[in-house]
C-alpha cells in the first residue's frame, strides 16, 4: 500500500510542475472536457465509453475502426483466417514498437493481454468468449485458436488493448481489479502502453495529462499535449468552452447546440452516433404485468401495427430533439452491416387506422400498460417516453410513464420485469448479429441477456446462430437480410431514431465526429 | 463530568449505527450495482456470478453486519466506480470539502456580521434596503441557479475567475491545499459564495434582529447616557452581547455547509466528497455512499457532542443537578 501512496504522490508533484511548464499555452496542447472522467487505467477492467476513450490515447490494439466504421491496422498490419484451420485466426504484427518504458512490443505480449482479458475479473471476456487460447509463433506473429469458425472476431479487437507483459509481471498486476477483492491493483492508476501518448500526470476526476510519446511508430500528431477535464455539469462545462478554459467539449448537450453555432469563436461538428433508440414490449408472456386487461394485447400484430402508426417520429425529431436525430424503422444504425434503407423507411403516422386496428383487436376501448423509461441514460430520453406516451393516448393505449435512473431501469429489462420499455443499443462490431445475439434471440445462455420482449422463435434463433460461424460472408449477409425481414415482419421493435453525437470546439481546431464516440485526438489538427 | 462524556459517546454510536443501518436499508431502492460495473456484452451468468461474489445476494442484515464489522476494522471496502479503496478515496477528497467549507462559512461570517451591524444601525437607509431586498433574493434562489449565474457573469462575460475546478494544488503530503496557489485562491472565489450565501442571510439577519433588540435594552441607554462614543456603545457593548446566538448558529451551520456542500461541488466540478457522492449516488457505488453517509453523520455527532460540552462549561445549572445525582 505504501509505494502506491508514494508514486501517487511522484505523479501529482510531476504534474505540478508539468502544469507550471505548460502554463504558455502553445497551439500543441488541446484541452479536451467531456462529461466524466475514464474509471480507471486499466484496459481490461471497464467496458465503459470515456474509459476506452481515453484509453486509446495510452494504450493501442491490434486493429482500429475508421470513422467509417471499417477495420484499419494498428499494432497488427495484417489478420487472416488460417487457410487450413478455419478456426484459427494469424495476427501479423508490426515490428518496431516500443512501449512507453522502452520495452519492445511482440507477440508475447499479445498473448499475455488475450489471456489477461479472459479472465474472470475483465470486463470484455465476453467479447473473447469464443477463444481457446493463443500462442506466439515467432516475435510478431500470434496465432489465435478458436471454439470455431469466428470470421468476425476481429470486429471484437477494436477495444482490445494491449499492455506490457513484463511490466505487469514486475507490478504483480496480470489480473485487472477484482471487486470482491479488498486491494486496489496497481493498473488502476498506472499505464503501460504504446500508445501516442502517454500519462505525464493524473488526478482522478480533476486533470490528466498525457504527452506525446517520442518513440510512437506513427506520424507525429499536431496535438503534443492533452489536458484532459472530466466537467460533469452541462451548463459549467459549456461556461468552461465560451470562457475559453478548454478547447475541445465532447458532450454537447442537445438544447446548446442551436445557441453555440450562433456563437462567434465556437464550432459545432455533428455526426450520427452508433446508437438507435427504441421502444420494446413483452410480446410473448402469456399475461402482463401492469396491464389492465387480461391477457397480453402485446402478443397481437394488430395491437403492434396499430402502435407503429401511433408513433410520430418527425415530430420527436423536431420538437424532442431540435433537428438533432435520424429517425428510422430498422433498429440499426445505418453504416452497420445489415442496414437496409427499404426496411428503415418509415411512412407518416395514421392515428385513425390505428384506431380501427385497436378496434379490430378488440381493444375498441383501449388498455392501460406501464412505460418503463430511462432518465439520465439517452439524449432526452424521458422526454421522448413522454411524446410518445401522449402520440399513444390518441389510440385508447394509456401508457403509466415510469421513469427512472438507468441503475433501476436496465435491471427490468434484464430480469424481464418490464412490459414496455426504452431502450438504445450500441453495435460496437458494425454487424447487426451483435444486434440479433442480445435482442432477438431467446434468452439462453450467453445470448438474449437483453431481449425483454421474450421473442423467441426457435427457428430464428438457429439461423442467429449460424451467423457466428458462417465464413461465406455473402450467404452470411443473405442470412442476416432475411433475419431482419422477419424481425420487421413480427414488429419485434417499434425504432424511434438513432442519436447524433455533436461537439463543440474553439475555431480553429478542427475534430471529426466519430461514430462510436471515441474520438482520437491524434486526428485532431489546428488551424 | 466523565460519566457525562462517555454517556454522550454511548448514544452517538447508537445514532451512527442507525444511520448505517437506515442507508443500508435504503440501497436497495437505488438500483443495481451490477448493472453499472458490467458492461452491456455481459452474460446473465456473469452477472449473477458477480453479484454473489460481492455479497448482493444476502439479506440485509448480513450484509450490514459484515459492512460494520469490516468498517471497525478501518476497511470501508472498494469503490465500484473508480475501484479504489473507499477509505483512501474520501480522505483525498476531504480536504477539498473542508477548505471549501471553511472559506464560505468564514465569508458567511464576516459578511454576515457586517452587514447585519450596518442595517441594524441604519434601519432606513436606501443600502440597508437594498441589503435586504438582495439578501431575500439570494436566500429564495436555489444554489444550483445562484452558481451557474456566478459562473456565466464573472468567467464567462467578464473572464476574471475560473468556472470550474480547484485549481492548482499543492500536496503537503497528507493534505492537498488549493489556499497557495494563485489559480487555487480564484478557483475558490464562486464556490464559497455559492455555498455561503444562504449561511451569510440567515446570520445576518439574526445579528441584524439581535442589534435591534439589544439596542432597546436598558444597558444601552445607560451607556449613551454614559456619554460613550457610538463606537463603544455599538461594538463594544451591543454587539458583543449579540454575538453568542450567533457563535452556535454558525458552529451548527458549518455542520450542514459541509453535508450540503453536494450542489457547488457538482456546478464546479469541485473534487470533493459531495461531487464523489453524487456520482456515487448515479452509478449505485454502495460502498462509497455508506462511508460518505457515516462520514456526515459522524460529523453531525461530533459537532453535536462539542455543543453539548460547551452547554456543560457553559451553564452551571448542568452541573449542579448532577451533583446530588453521584452523591
Amino acid at each position: 500500500m505504501t509505494h502506491l501512496f508514494k508514486s501517487t504522490r511522484t505523479v501529482l508533484l510531476g504534474g505540478a510542475a508539468l502544469a507550471l511548464a505548460a502554463t504558455a499555452l502553445n497551439a500543441e496542447t488541446l484541452r479536451w472536457a467531456r462529461v466524466a472522467d475514464a474509471l480507471t487505467m486499466d484496459p481490461h477492467s471497464q467496458n465503459e465509453g470515456p474509459t476506452s476513450t481515453f484509453l486509446h490515447h495510452v494504450y493501442e490494439t491490434l486493429v482500429s475502426r475508421e470513422l467509417d466504421g471499417s477495420l484499419a491496422p494498428r499494432l497488427a498490419t495484417d489478420w487472416m483466417i488460417d487457410p487450413e484451420d478455419p478456426t484459427v485466426w494469424i495476427f501479423e504484427l508490426r515490428e518496431g514498437v516500443t512501449f512507453h518504458n522502452g520495452n519492445a512490443f511482440t507477440a508475447e505480449d499479445v498473448v499475455f493481454s488475450l489471456e489477461r482479458v479472459r479472465k474472470e475479473s475483465s470486463d470484455f471476456k465476453g467479447l473473447h468468449a469464443n477463444v481457446v487460447g493463443a500462442e506466439a509463433v515467432d516475435d510478431y506473429t500470434v496465432r489465435v485458436q478458436m471454439d470455431g469458425p469466428s470470421p468476425l472476431y476481429p470486429q471484437n479487437l477494436t477495444n482490445f488493448f494491449i499492455m506490457d507483459s513484463d511490466w505487469a509481471e514486475e507490478n504483480g498486476a496480470e489480473t485487472p481489479q477484482d471487486y470482491a477483492a479488498g486491494e486496489e491493483a496497481f493498473t488502476v492508476r498506472n499505464a503501460m502502453g504504446t500508445g501516442p501518448y502517454q500519462l505525464a500526470s493524473r488526478d482522478p476526476e480533476v486533470r490528466s495529462v498525457l504527452q506525446h510519446f517520442e518513440g510512437h511508430w506513427d506520424e507525429t500528431p499536431e496535438v503534443t499535449e492533452i489536458i484532459y477535464t472530466p466537467i460533469t455539469e452541462d451548463a459549467t462545462r459549456i461556461a468552461a468552452l465560451l470562457s475559453g478554459e478548454v478547447d475541445f467539449v465532447q458532450d454537447v448537450p442537445v438544447q446548446d447546440i442551436a445557441r453555440l453555432e450562433q456563437t462567434e469563436g465556437i464550432t459545432v461538428t455533428t455526426g450520427p452516433e452508433n446508437r438507435t433508440i427504441f421502444f420494446a414490449y413483452d410480446m410473448g408472456s402469456e399475461d402482463l404485468r401492469s396491464a389492465s386487461v387480461e391477457g397480453n394485447p402485446f402478443a397481437d400484430p394488430l395491437v403492434r401495427e396499430a402502435m407503429h402508426l401511433a408513433l410520430d417520429r418527425d415530430a420527436i425529431q423536431q420538437v424532442v430533439m431540435r433537428g438533432q436525430s435520424v429517425p428510422g424503422a430498422q433498429n440499426v444504425p445505418p453504416f452497420v452491416n445489415g442496414w437496409d434503407a427499404e426496411l428503415d423507411a418509415y411512412g407518416p403516422p395514421d392515428p385513425e387506422r390505428a384506431r380501427e386496428l385497436m378496434a379490430e383487436a378488440g381493444y375498441a376501448d383501449g388498455f392501460s400498460v406501464d412505460l418503463n423509461c430511462p432518465n439520465d441514460r439517452y439524449l432526452n430520453d424521458e422526454a421522448i417516453c413522454q411524446a410518445f406516451v401522449g402520440m399513444l393516448g390518441q389510440i385508447g393505449i394509456d401508457a403509466n410513464l415510469v421513469s427512472q435512473s438507468r441503475s433501476l431501469h436496465f435491471p427490468l429489462i434484464q430480469n424481464d420485469e418490464s412490459d414496455f420499455y426504452l431502450l438504445g443499443w450500441g453495435v460496437p462490431p458494425f454487424d447487426s448479429q451483435y444486434v440479433f445475439d442480445f435482442l432477438v434471440h431467446s434468452t439462453e445462455g450467453a445470448r438474449g441477456g437483453w431481449n425483454g420482449s421474450n421473442y423467441s422463435d426457435p427457428e430464428l434463433d438457429a439461423k442467429i446462430q449460424s451467423l457466428a460461424t458462417e465464413t461465406d460472408l455473402e450467404a452470411r449477409d443473405a442470412t442476416i437480410a432475411e433475419i431482419w425481414q422477419q424481425v420487421q415482419e413480427d414488429r419485434v421493435f417499434l425504432m424511434v431514431h438513432n442519436q447524433v453525437l455533436a461537439y463543440a470546439a474553439r475555431d480553429g481546431v478542427n475534430v471529426d465526429v466519430d461514430p462510436e464516440n471515441q474520438p482520437s485526438m491524434t486526428r485532431v489538427t489546428f488551424d | 463530568m466523565l460519566a457525562f462524556i462517555l454517556r454522550r459517546i454511548a448514544q452517538s454510536v447508537v445514532v451512527m449505527l442507525v444511520v448505517a443501518l437506515i442507508s443500508f436499508t435504503l440501497f436497495r431502492f437505488v438500483g443495481d450495482p451490477v448493472a453499472s460495473i458490467v458492461g452491456q456484452e455481459t452474460s446473465v451468468a456473469d452477472r449473477e456470478a458477480l453479484r454473489e461474489r460481492l455479497g448482493l445476494n444476502d439479506p440485509v442484515l448480513v450484509q450490514f453486519a459484515g459492512y460494520v464489522s469490516r468498517a471497525l476494522q478501518g476497511d470501508f471496502g472498494i469503490s465500484y466506480r473508480l475501484q479504489q479503496p473507499v477509505g483512501e478515496l474520501i480522505l483525498s477528497r476531504l480536504p477539498a470539502t473542508l477548505e471549501l467549507a471553511l472559506i464560505s462559512g468564514f465569508f458567511a461570517f464576516v459578511f454576515g456580521v457586517a452587514f447585519g451591524v450596518y442595517t441594524a444601525l441604519n434601519r432606513r437607509g436606501w443600502l440597508s434596503n437594498t441589503i435586504m431586498t438582495v439578501s431575500l433574493i439570494g436566500v429564495s434562489l436555489p444554489t444550483f441557479l445562484i452558481g451557474v449565474l456566478l459562473i456565466w457573469v464573472f468567467a464567462v462575460e467578464l473572464q476574471w475567475l475560473p468556472s470550474f475546478g480547484r485549481g492548482e494544488v499543492v500536496d503537503l503530503g497528507w493534505w492537498r491545499t488549493g489556499l497557495l496557489t494563485p489559480s487555487g485562491r480564484a478557483s475558490l472565489i464562486l464556490p464559497a459564495i455559492t455555498l455561503g450565501l444562504y449561511q451569510m442571510t440567515l446570520i445576518m439577519r439574526l445579528v441584524r434582529a439581535e442589534m435591534l433588540e439589544v439596542l432597546r435594552a436598558d444597558y444601552i441607554k445607560f451607556a449613551r447616557a454614559r456619554g460613550l462614543s457610538n463606537r463603544v456603545v455599538h461594538f463594544g457593548h451591543a454587539l458583543k452581547n449579540t454575538l453568542v446566538p450567533v457563535i452556535t448558529i454558525t458552529g451548527l451551520q458549518l455542520g450542514s455547509i459541509i453535508a450540503f456542500s453536494i450542489i457547488t461541488e457538482t456546478v464546479f466540478q469541485w473534487p470533493g466528497v459531495g461531487a464523489l457522492f453524487i456520482q456515487s449516488v448515479q452509478f449505485v457505488d454502495v460502498p462509497v455512499m455508506a462511508a460518505y453517509l457515516m462520514l456526515i453523520a459522524l460529523v453531525f455527532v461530533i459537532i453535536n457532542l462539542i455543543v453539548d460540552l460547551l452547554y456543560f462549561a457553559v451553564d452551571p445549572r448542568l452541573r449542579v443537578e448532577r451533583t446530588p445525582a453521584r452523591a
